[in-house]
């Protein structure tokens, strides 16, 4: 007889923290892709928390090798499936922001570049959490990590995170999708979709990670949505390079970015300056995002209602 | 039995596709490039299956590592510094039991830049775990890559086949290329037992904690020491398919010698020349080829050199010690009465002429040999 925790391809007995969301993101993905995948898993908290020798939580093929080379493990992989006459196994690398904003990409660069046949899954709690959390290349401004603290000359992160997806998009790959754990059908139907297709797929899932970032596990869902409700991780795709926006937040009814900062021990050395600065800068990105999915900025819409 | 005028890159790149590879994996680097040339000219024609023109080197080999465990048969060429920023996925790779083969054309390394011939580069990779072969001309390297196949899969562990960059990778020789059906029927399909495959899911690469790390390591180390025996087995199977047989150390008039040369690669053409010439004016002199140095065949050198004065010439070095060849040979040969000299140097394309040799075999007379070889400031 099945239970349901047998029935989820990522096991239960692995050693995520509780209110962990990158191991949630993992049950979801795994059970949208199905039994017909190789996995290439990324050193990391995921890596970590699921294969202990002689345990293994991953009821799929899995191969860990390195931090920085997932991506091309998995180019390797998919062209052996392919050599072989395998043309329907779908190669998904599961990774973290560490190993993908950072020290994999030029792997992943590369991967896309080439197009080559592989979903791309990056699940991002911007920071290195697997290493007593660092900043990482996803790390938003300001962030307090433990190398970007928060001192009398410096506080917290000097830079923005990367614009990943963007970048992603930019190579020409035909999906590139931001999507967000709190949205738990968004993360399905992406992955769903992204699995239908063919050549170098990339999908960025925001998911939080509770001790890294400081709050209580019990919050990693409200955290998670409130990066898209407040435009701090706005969610779309872009499919064949035609960018579309993917949960419509209207303008008006954004959330203030200090509902989501406030929420975390990571942001709690800002002041009212800092925090007006992060809203502009999620203010700025929304209306860039929204000219290139060709949508209504903050000015248009209201320049719209003054009418 | 048919000579073929051809380079020696071109050559290796055909015996690779005769091995029937589904994957290559290759980043252009001098002196490795031709044969990465040759492979993509042999690949657009249908030679195998997949070529993936990475972005790095480090791609190359990961992406083989990858291919590898999802049951391809991979191989790639590389050199210098392609090696050296492979350095860390060949260990994995190692550690991982897939049996890549790689053609390494031996080059010096940076700083300062240099492309031309030691072998710095793979000796500094001794530690990773990967069988080591040597080769000594064209021909060899041909059928080193078609032994590196049966040998790595047989021991489930990655295989460089290292043959001097420029020397060997740029020269046009008469090379016996092996019977395509002769190379199928010596080389049998590639069977990972630990296969990533959706119908039998496997976890590869788990990671291990204290209790089990070092089982792992030692796994690691007892099957390449084991893999020995099954060098030598190929080398002999071999040679009954084809004429040419192989082994761990080839040694030439070495029974009765009283003075050895040891050394690896194409400098041995040179050194055999000059021992030739000495042997024909009575002296009892000898070189061997220490054509397997992973996994070091130390007992083999033992039965063969013991009580000997060996010198070894190296063209490698490890600051702030001594070079590593005479290091393991000295430790081979412990005990025997034999006196092991070294004569390290040759590096970045510096040569040797023959005169160099006969000296060294002249000073051998006096007593054990120490020192760079053909130094500027210090000559031996």
């Amino acid at each position: 007889m099945s239970t349901q925790s047998e029935m989820h391809l990522y096991a239960p007995g692995h050693s995520g923290c509780p209110g962990c969301a990158p191991s949630l993101t993992l049950i979801t993905v795994l059970d949208a892709l199905g039994k017909d995948i190789i996995v290439v898993n990324a050193t990391g908290c995921m890596e970590i928390n699921s294969s202990q020798y002689p345990n293994s939580a991953w009821r799929v093929p899995y191969i860990h090798s390195l931090f920085e080379n997932a991506a091309a493990v998995a180019s390797g992989i998919s062209a052996a499936l392919r050599a072989k006459g395998n043309d329907h196994t779908t190669v998904v690398v599961i990774a973290g922001d560490g190993a993908t904003y950072d020290i994999g990409f030029g792997a992943l660069s590369g991967m896309m570049e080439r197009n080559d046949d592989v979903l791309y899954i990056c699940y991002d709690n911007e920071l290195y959490a697997n290493t007593g959390v660092q900043k990482s290349g996803a790390t938003p401004f300001g962030a307090n990590t433990n190398t970007t603290q928060v001192g009398s000359k410096h506080r917290g992160k000097e830079g923005d995170r990367k614009a990943l997806i963007e970048i992603a998009a930019a190579h020409g790959i035909p999906y590139a999708a931001q999507s967000n754990i709190a949205f738990i059908h968004d993360v399905r139907a992406k992955v769903k979709k992204a699995q239908g297709m063919r050549g170098s797929r990339v999908i960025n899932i925001f998911a939080p990670c509770a001790l890294g970032a400081g709050f209580d596990g019990s919050q990693s869902i409200k955290v998670a949505r409130l990066a898209a409700q407040t435009r701090m991780c706005p969610m779309f795709e872009v499919e064949n390079g035609e960018y579309k926006l993917s949960v419509n937040v209207a303008p008006a009814q954004k959330k203030p970015v200090l509902e989501y900062l406030s929420l975390q021990q990571r942001f709690k050395h800002f002041t009212p300056d800092d925090v007006s600065k992060v809203q502009m800068k999620a203010d700025k990105y929304w209306n860039h995002l929204m000219k290139l999915c060709g949508l209504p900025t903050d000015e248009q819409v209201a320049a719209q209602e003054k009418k | 039995m048919a000579l073929t005028t051809i380079n020696n890159s071109a050559a290796i790149a055909l015996a690779a596709s005769y091995c029937k590879v589904d994957v290559v994996a290759s980043y252009p680097i001098t002196p490795s490039t031709p044969i990465t040339h040759e492979l993509d000219k042999l690949y657009v024609n249908g030679g195998f299956p997949k070529f993936i023109p990475v972005e790095a080197e480090f791609s190359a080999i990961s992406s083989l590592l990858g291919a590898s465990a999802a049951g391809a048969r991979t191989f790639s060429a590389t050199c210098g510094q392609g090696l050296m920023l492979m350095h860390e996925a060949l260990f994995s790779t190692a550690g991982l039991r897939l049996p890549v083969v790689m053609a390494v054309a031996n080059r010096a390394i940076s700083s300062p830049l240099n492309i031309w011939n030691d072998e710095q580069d793979s000796m500094c990779q001794r530690d990773s775990g990967w069988i080591q072969l040597y080769c000594k001309n064209g021909q060899e390297a041909v059928d080193t890559v078609i032994q590196a196949f049966k040998i790595a899969e047989k021991a489930m562990l990655p295989a460089m086949v290292c043959l001097d960059g420029f020397y060997l990778t740029h020269s046009v020789g008469q090379v016996d290329i092996p019977d395509r059906d002769k190379v199928a029927a010596f080389l049998p399909p590639y069977k990972n037992p630990c296969v990533l495959d959706p119908q039998n899911p496997l976890t590869v690469g788990a990671y291990a904690v204290p209790a089990d790390y070092q089982d792992f390591r030692e796994d690691l180390s007892a099957d390449l020491e084991a893999s020995a025996r099954t060098i030598e087995e190929v080398g002999k199977e071999f040679g009954k398919a084809f004429g040419r047989e192989y082994g761990l150390v080839e040694y030439h008039n070495c029974k009765d010698a009283d003075r050895v040369i040891v050394t690896l690669g194409s400098v041995y053409n040179t050194i055999e020349l000059v021992a030739d010439a000495l042997r024909a004016k009575g002296e009892k002199v000898g070189v061997a080829h220490l054509r397997s140095f992973r996994p070091f065949p130390a007992a083999d050198l033992r039965a063969n050199l013991g009580g000997k004065h060996v010198l070894v010439v190296e063209r490698d070095i490890s600051p702030g010690a001594v070079p590593p060849v005479y290091a393991e040979l000295s430790e081979a040969l412990a005990g025997t009465g034999s006196t092991v000299s070294v004569a390290a140097g040759l590096l970045g394309g510096r040569e040797a002429k023959r005169q160099a040799f006969e000296s060294l075999f002249e000073r051998m007379k006096q007593g054990k040999v120490k020192g760079w070889f053909c130094s500027k400031e210090k000559k031996l």
